[in-house]
């Protein structure tokens, strides 16, 4: 899907717990998540501590749609 | 008598389900489940079985790893099954990522088992055998008995043929191989050459492969000015799946209204849910924006970042799905996004 997207000229990335499947399928854009069933906010943390999170994690994807990028790219989160 | 390890996830190791697809990698000095068929078919005996959750794997690669291999530093084997993964994409991941770990620090012959549309196909083809496998497990007797006959061929010490003789994805390593008519390589060019020079139909002995990758879309310049799309595989939709999108293979994909929304509600407030069959659906059933971030994309129109969060989002299922399917999907998501004047996009999957 996510290289369908990009094919039509908008960019798009990718927020996936596997980044090595997300490469392999051709995603360009790349920001990870911290798991498969909840990948923007853990449970067993507190909402704020999602919140902060999720918050932090979405806006460096936003960022990375601003970045001008060369290759396959992997962008890191700090959260 | 020769030693064989099998490796398994927590399904076919006989945990459970998706609610336990986080069990932490352990050993057992017995065969569980699966590992009594290898068992079965194999000239050697399964000495031990490792079961791991996919998730676990997926989440913390490298620990499952690290762990896995202190697992077998003092343990003899001659050679390690993983799978066989079917469709299952974390499976074929963990099979993929510890079968090369087990290759590379044990030096021992590692064979798998995935269906051709597992992207742990691509991604680890290169580095074990694998064979092509079925959809599903009702499968698992014939792609068991295919890695054990090319197993036990390997542990008998018999002649291996090319991969396409042998029936496992190319790896694209080289050997040194005589052709039994034994015509010497100047004598195929030429014949090659001839047979392109006539525009005749001729198979190269170096097939290079397709990569298929899509141009980098440019960035954007003012995230301030343009409209930002939501899309995700993760099955979000309202309660009652008014599109009936199956929770697994799906062919079917979904756009909601969410224009009026600061966040998703949750299952319990009757609003969004997931249907997708391949992850535990507890925390997405409780707070769907841990999938679909509908919040957080509102603070950041609320703060300026960004100019607008398109009205609807995108939903589909991304387990099992074909990769056909998907690319067609993306496609029609795609042109509708394109024709509503939508400029970027955040895809999550799960």
């Amino acid at each position: 899907m996510v290289k369908e997207i990009e094919r039509t000229g908008i960019p798009v990335v990718q927020m996936a717990n596997l980044i090595p499947v997300a490469k392999t399928v051709g995603a360009n854009r790349m920001v990870p998540t911290i798991s498969i069933p909840y990948p923007l906010g853990d449970p067993s943390t507190s909402e704020e501590e999602q919140w902060k999170l999720r918050y932090h994690r979405v806006g460096v994807a936003l960022d990375a749609l601003t970045t001008d990028i060369e290759e396959q790219t992997v962008f890191n989160v700090e959260i | 008598m020769s030693k064989a390890i099998v490796y398994l996830n927590q399904f076919f190791g006989q945990i459970g389900g998706e609610d336990v697809a986080d069990h932490e990698p352990e050993i057992r000095d017995e065969k569980v489940g699966a590992a009594m068929l290898y068992d079965q078919l194999l000239d050697a005996d399964v000495t031990h079985t490792i079961i791991c959750g996919d998730n676990f794997v997926g989440s913390n690669e490298e620990e499952a790893i690290e762990r896995i291999i202190g697992f077998l530093e003092d343990k003899e084997f001659d050679i390690f099954f993983a799978g066989p993964a079917f469709q299952a994409g974390r499976y074929g991941n963990a099979c993929g990522a510890i079968g090369k770990a087990v290759k590379e620090e044990f030096g021992v012959p590692v064979i798998s088992s995935m269906n051709e549309e597992n992207p742990g196909v691509d991604m680890y083809k290169k580095d074990i055998y694998i064979f092509p496998g079925g959809q599903s497990a009702a499968k698992m007797r014939d792609d068991v008995q295919k890695m054990v006959d090319f197993g036990n061929k390997i542990l008998n010490d018999e002649k291996l043929l090319p991969a396409e003789e042998e029936g496992y994805f190319k790896r694209g390593i080289r050997h040194q191989y005589f052709l039994p008519d034994e015509t010497p390589a100047y004598e195929r060019a030429i014949d090659m050459l001839l047979k392109k020079i006539n525009d005749e139909e001729f198979e190269s002995e170096l097939p290079i492969p397709e990569l298929d990758t899509v141009e980098i879309a440019d960035p954007i310049k003012d995230l301030s000015e343009i409209t930002i799309a939501l899309v995700t595989s993760g099955g979000i939709v309202p309660i009652d799946n008014p599109d009936r999108i199956q929770s697994a293979s799906a062919t079917r994909w979904g756009k909601y209204y969410i224009d009026d929304l600061d966040e998703l509600k949750n299952r319990r407030q009757e609003a969004f849910k997931t249907i997708h069959a391949g992850y535990d659906p507890a925390a997405a059933d409780t707070d769907p924006n841990r999938v679909v971030p509908v919040d957080a994309m509102r603070q950041y129109e609320k703060e300026g970042k960004i100019g607008k969060l398109y009205k609807y989002f995108y939903s589909t299922v991304g387990t099992g799905t074909t990769q056909g399917e998907a690319a067609r999907m993306g496609q029609e998501i795609a042109k509708e996004l394109q024709e509503d004047g939508v400029q970027a996009v955040i895809l999550t999957s799960t």
